[in-house]
C-alpha cells in the first residue's frame, strides 16, 4: 500500500515536471523554465503541489508572470492547490541552462552565455560568438540590454547587433 | 530569536531596503534623459535592479515579522511618510549632473559589494543566501560605474572638475550609509551583520586608491561627517518629500485598488 502510494506520487511528480517543461520563459518564449534551471523542486503534499523556483535575476520583473504561468499549467493538469516557493540558494547560474536550451537561444538570435564555473575572468571575458554568422569578431556595446538578463554586442563580421544572455 | 534582536534585524533590513528603493527611484529619473542611448538602457537596468533588491530585503523583513510579503512591501513603500523612511540621506539627494549620479552609484556599489560579501557569512541563513545571490548581480553594476568614474575623472578638465565637486559633496554623506540602525551592536554580537567600522575600513581601502588613480582627491578628516554630527536614519532632507510625493501619488489616490 505504502509502496503503491510512493510509486503513484513519483509518477505524478514526473508528470508535473513534464508539464512544467512546457511553461516557457515569459521573456524568451523558446525555452522552458525547466531548461533554464529556474524550477528547482517539485513536491506533492496531500492535495497540494509545491513548486520551488529560483529567480534568474533577483529583481526580474518576469517572476510574477512565471508564477502565474506555472499555476495556470498545473491547474489545467488538475491540481487546484499549487504553492510556489522561491529560493536563493544555491544562487542561480547561467551554467545551469541546458545544452538543448543553449541551441534554442542561439536559434532565437540570443548568444548563449559562456560556461564559467564561477570564474569571474571567464564570466567577464567579453567574448561572444555571433548567433547569426558564428564569428567571434564581436565587440561588447553594452553590459545591459532590453531585459535584466541580456547584454548587447556588435558583430564586426556580419555587421549586426545581437544580444548575449548575461553570464551569472 | 528574542523580540529585541528581531526588531533590530527588521530595522536593519528596512534601512537596506529603503536605501536601494530610494536610490533606484532617483536613478530611474534618468530614464529617457541619459546622455547617450546605451547609457539610458544601462542605467534604467541598474535602477530596476536596485528596486528589485529592495523588494528582496522588504520580503526578508516581512518574513521576520511573520507578515505577508507583498502586502508588507507595498505598505512600506507606498504608505510611509518621510520620517518613517530609514534610507541614508546620500541616496535621496537630487540626481544632479551625470558626474554626481555616476559617482554616487559607484560609492554605493562599492560599499554594497563589501557589505554583501560579508553578509554571505551571516548567521541568519535567509540573509546570507540573499546576499550571495545579489552579489553575483552587483558585479555588473560595479564594473559599469568604475568605468564611468575613470572615464570622467581622467577625461577633460571639466569632467574632472565636476567629479571632484560631486566627490566633495557626497563624502559628507557617505559615512551614514554604514550605520543602518542604532541596534547594530546586537546584530553584530549575534553574527548576523558585519561590524560597521570594519565595513567602512574595508570600503575605504578600496575606494581611496581607486579615486586617486582616477585623478580625484578623496576628502580627508574633517570633510567626513564627524562623530558629533551623526545623521540619524529618521532625519531627512526636504528632497525625500519631493521624491515620495512622486513615488506614492498614484498608490495613494486609491489605496484599495488592485493592480
Amino acid at each position: 500500500m505504502v509502496d503503491e502510494i510512493i510509486v503513484m506520487t513519483s509518477e505524478a511528480v514526473q508528470q508535473i515536471w513534464q508539464a512544467l517543461d512546457e511553461v516557457k520563459d515569459p521573456e524568451i518564449p523558446v525555452v522552458s523554465l525547466v531548461e533554464m534551471g529556474i524550477v528547482r523542486d517539485v513536491m506533492i503534499n496531500d492535495a497540494c503541489v509545491i513548486v520551488t523556483i529560483t529567480p534568474t535575476f533577483s529583481g526580474c520583473p518576469a517572476l510574477h508572470a512565471m508564477k502565474a504561468d506555472i499555476v495556470e499549467r498545473l491547474t489545467a493538469l488538475g491540481y487546484a492547490n499549487v504553492e510556489i516557493k522561491t529560493t536563493f540558494a544555491p544562487a542561480w547560474s547561467t551554467d545551469w541552462i541546458t545544452e538543448s536550451a543553449r541551441a534554442k537561444l542561439r536559434d532565437f538570435g540570443l548568444a548563449p552565455p559562456p560556461i564559467h564555473r564561477g570564474d569571474l575572468n571567464v564570466m567577464l571575458l567579453e567574448v561572444a560568438t555571433c548567433p547569426y554568422c558564428g564569428s567571434t569578431n564581436t565587440s561588447l556595446r553594452n553590459s545591459f540590454g532590453p531585459t535584466a538578463c541580456r547584454m548587447i554586442y556588435y558583430c564586426n563580421a556580419c555587421n549586426q547587433p545581437f544580444e548575449q544572455f548575461k553570464p551569472l | 530569536m528574542n523580540p529585541e534582536l528581531k526588531q533590530a534585524l527588521v530595522d536593519y533590513l528596512l534601512a537596506m531596503a529603503d536605501d536601494e528603493l530610494i536610490l533606484g527611484h532617483r536613478n530611474s529619473e534618468w530614464c529617457g534623459h541619459a546622455p547617450i542611448l546605451e547609457e539610458d538602457i544601462a542605467f534604467a537596468n541598474i535602477a530596476l535592479d536596485e528596486i528589485g533588491h529592495a523588494i528582496v530585503w522588504y520580503e526578508l523583513a516581512a518574513d521576520v515579522l511573520g507578515e505577508e510579503r507583498d502586502t508588507y512591501a507595498n505598505r512600506m513603500v507606498y504608505f510611509r511618510d518621510a520620517p518613517d523612511y530609514r534610507n541614508a540621506q546620500m541616496v535621496e539627494l537630487p540626481k544632479g549632473d551625470w558626474a554626481f549620479t555616476m559617482l554616487r552609484q559607484y560609492l554605493f556599489d562599492q560599499f554594497e559589494m563589501v557589505r554583501l560579501e560579508k553578509l554571505t557569512q551571516s548567521s541568519y541563513t535567509p540573509l546570507a543566501e540573499a546576499a550571495a545571490k545579489i552579489c553575483t548581480e552587483e558585479i555588473y553594476h560595479l564594473r559599469h560605474t568604475q568605468a564611468w568614474v575613470r572615464r570622467l575623472g581622467l577625461g577633460t578638465e571639466e569632467s574632472n572638475r565636476r567629479m571632484q565637486t560631486a566627490l566633495n559633496e557626497l563624502m559628507r554623506y557617505y559615512e551614514q550609509l554604514f550605520s543602518p540602525s542604532l541596534a547594530d551592536t546586537l546584530l553584530f554580537e549575534a553574527n548576523i551583520v558585519p561590524f560597521q567600522t570594519e565595513l567602512m575600513v574595508h570600503t575605504l581601502e578600496l575606494i581611496v586608491p581607486f579615486l586617486v588613480e582616477a585623478n580625484l582627491i578623496p576628502p580627508r578628516g574633517s570633510n567626513f561627517v564627524g562623530p558629533n554630527d551623526v545623521i540619524y536614519r529618521h532625519e531627512h532632507t526636504e528632497h525625500l518629500n519631493d521624491l515620495l510625493s512622486n513615488l506614492q501619488q498614484v498608490a495613494r489616490l486609491d489605496p484599495m485598488a488592485k493592480w
